[in-house]
C-alpha cells in the first residue's frame, strides 16, 4: 500500500504552506539569457514548453527547494536539447570544463 | 555596478532598483555550475547554427521591454472605451494586439473585478503568467506558498498583500496553464472621472492586474 495521494510534487494547489515570501530580485544577465534560450528554442521547434515542464517536474521536489528558478530552467533546457540530439553529453561536459578554465566569474568565462 | 536611483515614485526607495527590488551582485560572484551550463548550451546552439548571438540579445531586449505598463495601457483604455472593454473581455489576446502589443500565440483571458467580485490569478502547477503583456512574473508568484494557498485560502493570501476584502465580495481564483493565461481587469477607482487615459494608466499597478492589489487612488 502506498500513502501517495496521486499528485506529483509540483501539483501544489491547495496544499498547506506558510506566508508568501514577498522579497524579489532583478534578473541577472545569465537568467535573462536562459529565458531567451527557452523562448528561441521553442520558436525554432527544438522542443516545447511542455518539454521544459516535463523535465522540471522530473527533477523532483528536492531540486525545487535546492535550486533557483532559472537554474532549474537551464537544467531542463539542456535535458531537452540532449534528448533532441542537438549536442552530446560529451560535448556539453567538455565545454563546461573549458568554460571553468576561462576565469573565476561569469563575465570572465564568456568566450573571447 | 552603477546604481541608478529613481526618486519620482513612492515605490522606489534608497537601495532598491527601479523595479523596487534590492540589488544583488549576481555577475560579481564566483562562476556557478549552472552559469557554466548556460554558457555551454548557448555556445553549442550558436556553433551548431541553431541560433545567432544577435537573436539572443534581441529576445532579451524584447522581454525587457515588456512591463506592467503595457497591461496598464490596456486597462486604462478599457476604463474609458466601453467597446474596447467588450472586446477585451471577449478576447484579451486580440484586444491587446489591437493596441500594438505583440503577445505571440498566448491565449489571454481578461477577468473583470466589480463591486461584487474580485479575481485572483495563480499558476498552481508552475509559473504561467501573462508574460507577453506584463513581463516576467514577480518572484512571489512562483513560490510554493503562493501557488499552494491562493486556491485554498485566497482571502488570507490577499490579506498578506494588504488587501482585506469584505465577505460580501466573491473571490474568484483562476488557475493558469501554459496555453491559457489570465489578467485581471481591475475596477476603475472612484473619483477618476476627469483623468486622461494616460493618467488612468499610471494608477494601474502590476499587482492590480494579478489580483493581489487594487489600482492606486488618484
Amino acid at each position: 500500500m502506498s500513502d501517495w495521494d496521486g499528485r506529483r510534487w509540483h501539483d501544489m494547489g491547495g496544499q498547506a504552506a506558510g506566508p508568501v515570501p514577498m522579497e524579489g530580485h532583478d534578473f541577472a544577465l545569465w537568467e535573462k539569457r536562459i529565458d531567451a534560450l527557452m523562448v528561441l528554442c521553442g520558436q525554432k521547434g527544438l522542443f516545447t514548453v511542455d518539454g521544459l515542464r516535463r523535465a522540471i517536474e522530473d527533477m523532483g521536489e528536492d531540486a525545487f527547494e535546492k535550486y533557483s528558478y532559472y537554474e532549474r530552467w537551464i537544467a531542463a533546457v539542456n535535458q531537452n536539447l540532449l534528448e533532441a540530439g542537438i549536442y552530446s553529453l560529451e560535448e556539453l561536459a567538455t565545454r563546461m570544463d573549458e568554460i571553468a578554465a576561462r576565469g573565476p566569474t561569469y563575465a570572465e568565462a564568456q568566450h573571447g | 555596478m552603477p546604481h541608478d536611483h529613481h526618486d519620482h515614485d513612492d515605490y522606489h526607495h534608497e537601495g532598491m532598483s527601479s523595479s523596487g527590488h534590492p540589488y544583488r551582485a549576481d555577475n560579481d560572484g564566483p562562476l556557478t555550475y549552472w552559469q557554466r551550463m548556460e554558457i555551454a548550451v548557448r555556445e553549442l546552439l550558436v556553433e551548431k547554427s541553431h541560433l545567432i548571438p544577435a537573436q539572443i540579445a534581441t529576445q532579451i531586449e524584447v522581454m525587457d521591454a515588456r512591463s506592467p505598463a503595457n497591461g496598464a495601457a490596456v486597462v486604462a483604455r478599457a476604463w474609458i472605451d466601453p467597446d474596447f472593454k467588450a472586446r477585451l473581455l471577449a478576447d484579451a489576446s486580440a484586444a491587446s494586439r489591437e493596441m500594438g502589443f505583440d503577445i505571440g500565440p498566448l491565449n489571454l483571458i481578461a477577468v473583470e473585478n466589480t463591486a461584487d467580485a474580485h479575481n485572483l490569478i495563480v499558476c498552481t502547477l508552475c509559473s504561467c503568467y501573462p508574460r507577453n503583456l506584463l513581463g516576467l512574473p514577480p518572484d512571489w508568484y512562483k513560490t510554493r506558498e503562493y501557488r499552494s494557498r491562493a486556491v485554498r485560502e485566497p482571502r488570507a493570501v490577499l490579506r498578506e498583500f494588504g488587501l482585506d476584502l469584505a465577505e460580501s465580495v466573491a473571490v474568484r481564483v483562476h488557475d493558469s496553464t501554459a496555453d491559457m493565461r489570465y489578467m485581471v481587469l481591475p475596477a476603475r477607482p472612484e473619483g477618476t472621472e476627469g483623468l486622461s487615459q494616460e493618467q488612468l494608466a499610471s494608477l494601474v499597478t502590476r499587482d492590480s492586474m494579478i489580483g493581489t492589489g487594487l489600482p492606486r487612488q488618484p
